[in-house]
Parts: C-alpha cells; structure tokens; sequence
C-alpha cells in the first residue's frame, strides 16, 4: 500500500466535538437502492461463473472504459476520500503531489512498460509473475505477504466505516460491520472479481456526483476559486514553491519527495500491487489492458478537485468570521482532520442530497473492501491453495475454494476490525510492518523485467535484506527534532539510538523508502552476479524486455496508441505542476 | 459476458434523480445549501446522467 496519510476515526473520538447528522426516510430509501442494485449486479452476474477463470479474472472480458474506471475506483477507498480531504485541510495544494507526482508517472510506466509483461506472461497474478519470472520461493513471499495484507486493509477500511457510522449517525458498531459485510459479501460471492470492478464503477460516479455539490457550494460560500486562494497562506497554495524552506507544511525536501513518493513509493504501489493491477488483467486483449492504467490516470489527474479542494474549502471556512462552521475536535482536543468531509457534508447538504452523499460514502469503504476481498481470494488460491496445499484438483474445486476464501476474508476482516477497536495503536503497528515489507518490492520487479541476469536468489533474498533495511533505518531515525532528555517512542522509531533526525513522519517513510529500495536493488544485483542462472533466455520470453518482441502500435489510431495518450497524459500532469507550482 | 454496466448505472442515477426531484419538489421553500433547492438542481443532474448512461445501453454499442 502507498504511503497515504492514513485515517484513524477510533470510537474514542466520540468525545470529540463530531457532527451529529440525523437522517431522513428520504435519506435512507437512496443508501437502500444503492444497496439493492449492487447486490442486485451480483445476483445478475451469477450466471456468468463457469469456471475459476470467469470468477477469479473475469474470464478476462471486461470493457475497456469499465477496466480503467475501475483501476483508478480500486485505489478509491476511505482512505482517498477521506485522508486526501484531511491532508488538504494540513497540507493545502501540496496533496497533489499524491497525485501529480505519486500516481500519473508511475500509472503511464505501467501501462507502457510492464503491462506486457504481466498480461502476455499468461500469468494470472502478480506473485504467479514472479514465479515465472524467478522462482517458487520468490512468489511465496509476494503472495503471503499481500493476501496478509489485503485482509488486514480489508479490515481497516470495515472498522473505519463502522466508526464513522457510529460517531456520526449514532448506529451500533456490531450492526454497521455486520451489515456492511454481508453486503460485500453477497456480491462478491455471487460475481466474483467482475462483482468488485462493477461496483468500484458505481463508486466512482457516486463518488463524483455525490460529492461535486459540496465543492461547488463551498466555493461559492467563499467567493470563488480566488476567493478561497487568497484566504489561504501562501505556503498552502503552492505545491513546489515553499518546498525548500521552514515554511514547507509537509516537511518533505525534493529528494525525499520526488525519488521517495514519485519513484520507490508510487512505481512500488501502481505497478506491483494486485490489488489495481488485478483490474488491467481483466481487460480483454494486451491493448485494452494497456489502456487501462491510462484511462484511469485522466480522472485521476482531476480528482484532487473533488478530494483535497474540500479540506481547503474547510480551513478557509473554519477562519472565515460568521461562517459557523470549526473543523472538529477529537477526543484530544486537537483538530481532528480525518472529520472535514463528514463535517462539510452535515454543514451543507440537506436532507436528499444528505443521503446521496453518506451513500457515496459508505460505497467508497464497501468498495475497498471488497477490492482487497477479491485480491486475497485470487492470491489465496491460485498462488497459496493450488500452489503448496491443493495440486492437481479440478477447475471447479478451485471456485469452490474461491468461494470459501471469499467468506474466510470477510471473517479475517471482521477479526481485524475488532483488533482494531480494541487493541491500541494495532493498525498503526501493522502499517508501519507493511511499510517496511512493500519499500523494496519495486526494484525486484524492476531488476526481473528489465535484466535478464537476475536470479531467484538475487530476488529473494534481495527483497528480504530490503526488509531488513527499512526496519534498521526505522530504528536509527526519528520523524522529528528531539530535545536532549526527551521520551523516544519506539513506535515511531530510532529505537536503535536516533541517528537521522526529520521534520515530519512522512518524510521518514519516504526515506526509509529509499534506503529499503536502494539496498534491495544493490543487492539483488550482487547476489544475482554470484548466483547462477536458473532460466534460460527461451524460459524468460514474455517476461524480460530484453528478450521480447516489442509490440507494434503503428497500424492503431492515434488516440488509442499507449504511448501517445500516455505521454499526452503525462504532459498534462506536468503542466498541473507547474500552474499550481 | 453479455451484460452492460451502463444499464444500472442509468438506473440508479435516473432513481436517484427522481428521488431528489421529488423529494425538493416537495419541501420547495424549506428552511432546510446557501439558498439554493439543491436538491431539484442536483436531482437535475443526476437525471440527465442517469438518461445518458440509459440512452448508450440502449444503443448496446461500446464506448
């Protein structure tokens, strides 16, 4: 997972100062058709489940334009929604570096560079690539380590979502995760993969209708785009300006920024995690797949409108005199910024367009668990199940089995959720292990696709000693200036004696990013030149670059050629750097 | 896989759309957005879009 700003609405924050929102039948018959039409696609798609491909991959027949939206919506949870809102409220325009320069590069990569490789390998996962690519031991690794992790994220965003409900509309916690998970997995039982992308479809347009109205009317509330810029610091309405200086609200330098977030961290998440990849494996030939990252990286480019503008909006309007309106406090008594988007939603919409928006709401936590749901089950069985415990068995054994690690997930999401409630501080722990787990993971998939010497071992224990990397450099390094005689929280790091001293928490992953990277691909590379081969070039044919017939886009139309409307896209988002620069 | 998206999307936001129509329609007046009955002009959009999606399923053509 990306090293977004996480989101913590713990059921403690109900002390806190939170809106209260009372809802409507109106309100509540919208959230009920919603709920109806996606279990509704998932009874419909039903018959559509012939066998392990149809369920796990979609039978690899899913439309272009439905792949790409679904790319971009598998990456849109809670934790865009809400976190990317309460990093503008932090951060200001800065947050677009999550997009402009942690996403849109790394998406176009994919989409030019490794798709044909994931795609034209056959293989019917990420970790299965690997397996191909290196060797078993390799894509154990990949595989367990990520269906750990889909769970786990799976229960995050079903605790989160039972939290919210209960600090906002005062519903049961118990109730909130037992119906939000029956939900998901009535649909994701019934239609597999094709369910979730479906889904994740609807989100993004209720996402964007549902919450377009909060933007417009705040803005309008303020005096206009130029209104709300010229109420903002100057710090908080430049993205690259103040990046060098003590003024920098996020206290990440370039380095840290670019190579940190817009290479280890963004290429390591949108072009290694199943999770979205998944999504341009459905697609229905290798142009279609190609297309996807592409088609998803447009909206993407705009969404900072929709996500982070409303944290702005808030900050401006919490200073503005006579506007009733304060960010909320949590139970601290600090400003609780994970509360912007529910807290502008009670301040301005009405009952009716209340209900649509807490519907968009609840569809972007439903969704994103659903995501990581059909991740693990396909992870589960293909590259854990039929792998080392269940060989050999029929086709329909294996759906049979996707089916029972779909039900399993949602039970280990529960349990999840649970921890969460009630053991402190679990999934900031948890987060941090993923943490130091998925930093070095691009530069094996990097080395394996673009140099044909790297060998399993160079990959396995690469991986393993950039794990080990990332904990050590936790260790010696603190997320802020400490004063001599002050507390170390281990938690936070330089529990092996502080040795780097940052100015934020954010530019400590970003480094412990670049040291886990570096160090994985330095010694991948060693270990692979003292290792010998295991493949030989004819095995690694539709694995490695080298050794790959390049694919021709000359006889495509312009406008559908990957590499035009990518560089085209990419263009695009340098020029949203520099307006906003 | 005989089966369009398009078709419950339009739906959902075609409902939707009437809903909030219905719904402003109704309390038109209502001390309950700046002033603005944002539920009929939004309610608007969401009809529209929702009519689109309908009208592309109806054609059966891909985009």
């Amino acid at each position: 997972m990306i090293a977004v700003p996480t989101i913590s609405i713990l059921a403690a924050d109900v002390a806190g100062s939170a809106p209260e929102i009372n809802l409507h039948p109106i309100d509540y018959s919208i959230l009920g058709i919603y709920i109806l039409v996606v279990i509704g696609i998932g009874f419909v798609l039903k018959k559509y489940m012939k066998s392990s491909s149809d369920f796990f991959l979609s039978g690899k027949s899913i439309p272009v334009w439905v792949t790409g939206l679904a790319f971009l919506s598998a990456n849109l949870g809670a934790q865009e929604v809400i976190g990317m809102a309460a990093s503008g409220a932090k951060y200001g325009i800065m947050t677009s570096h999550f997009y402009w320069v942690g996403a849109i590069p790394a998406m176009i990569f994919l989409a030019i560079f490794m798709m044909p490789f994931y795609y034209g390998s056959r293989a019917r996962s990420v970790p299965e690539y690997l397996k191909l690519r290196f060797d078993e031991k390799t894509r154990g690794l990949n595989a367990i380590s990520f269906a750990v992790m889909t769970v786990a994220s799976s229960g995050a965003s079903l605790h989160a979502l039972a939290s919210l409900l209960h600090l906002l509309l005062k519903w049961d916690y118990n109730v909130s995760l037992a119906v939000s998970s029956l939900v998901v997995l009535a649909y994701v039982l019934k239609g597999g993969l094709t369910s979730a992308i479906y889904t994740e479809v609807l989100q993004f347009f209720l996402i964007v209708l549902g919450f377009a109205p909060l933007v417009i009317l705040g803005l309008e509330d303020l005096g206009g785009w130029s209104g709300m810029m010229s109420h903002l610091k100057p710090e908080f309405a430049h993205s690259w300006k103040y990046m060098g200086t003590t003024a920098n609200p996020m206290g990440v330098e370039w380095f840290g920024m670019v190579f940190g977030l817009g290479f280890v961290l963004s290429f390591g998440y949108w072009c290694t995690d199943f999770l979205v990849v998944q999504r341009a494996m459905a697609a229905k030939n290798m142009g279609d797949a190609r297309r996807t990252p592409i088609i998803g990286a447009i909206p993407k480019m705009l969404f900072p409108i929709i996500v982070i503008v409303p944290g702005m909006i808030a900050l401006v309007l919490a200073a503005k005199a006579g506007s009733n309106y304060s960010i909320p406090l949590g139970v601290t008594g600090a400003t609780d910024y994970n509360l912007v988007i529910p807290s502008l939603i009670a301040h301005y919409l009405p009952t009716g367009m209340l209900g649509l928006a807490l519907t968009a709401l609840m569809a972007s936590f439903m969704s994103g668990m659903a995501g990581n749901v059909t991740a693990f089950n396909t992870v589960w069985t293909y590259d854990i199940y039929q792998s080392y415990i269940g060989r050999g068995k029929s086709d329909s054994h294996y759906m049979w089995m996707g089916k029972a690690s779909t039900v399993a997930g949602i039970l280990i999401s529960f349990a999840f959720a649970y921890m969460a409630k009630n053991v402190n501080n679990i999934m900031d722990f948890l987060q941090l292990v993923f943490g130091f787990v998925n930093a070095p993971v691009f530069a094996t998939f990097l080395l394996g696709m673009f140099w044909k010497r790297a060998t399993g071992h160079g990959a396995f224990f690469g991986l393993l000693l950039g794990t080990f990397a990332a904990i050590v450099f936790h260790g010696i390094s603190y997320p802020e200036p400490l004063e001599v005689g002050a507390k170390i929280i281990g938690s936070k790091g330089g529990w092996l004696g502080i040795h780097y001293q940052f100015t934020s928490a954010m530019a400590q992953n970003f480094w412990l990013a670049i040291v886990a990277w570096t160090f994985c691909f330095v010694l991948t590379i060693a270990i692979s030149l003292a290792t010998s081969r295991t493949k030989t070039d004819g095995e690694l044919v539709g694995l490695v670059y080298s050794l790959t017939d390049k694919i021709q886009e000359e006889s495509e139309p312009l406008w559908k050629r990957p590499s035009v409307v990518g560089s085209v896209v990419l263009l695009v988002a340098i020029v949203l750097n520099i307006i906003f620069w | 896989m005989n089966f369009d998206l398009r078709l419950p999307i339009g739906i959902l936001f075609t409902l939707f759309g009437l809903i909030l129509v219905g719904f402003g329609i109704f309390t038109k007046g209502s001390e309950i957005s700046l002033g603005h009955n944002i539920n009929i002009s939004w309610g608007i959009v969401l009809l529209v879009f929702g009519a689109f999606m309908l009208l592309l399923a109806k054609r059966g053509k891909n985009l």
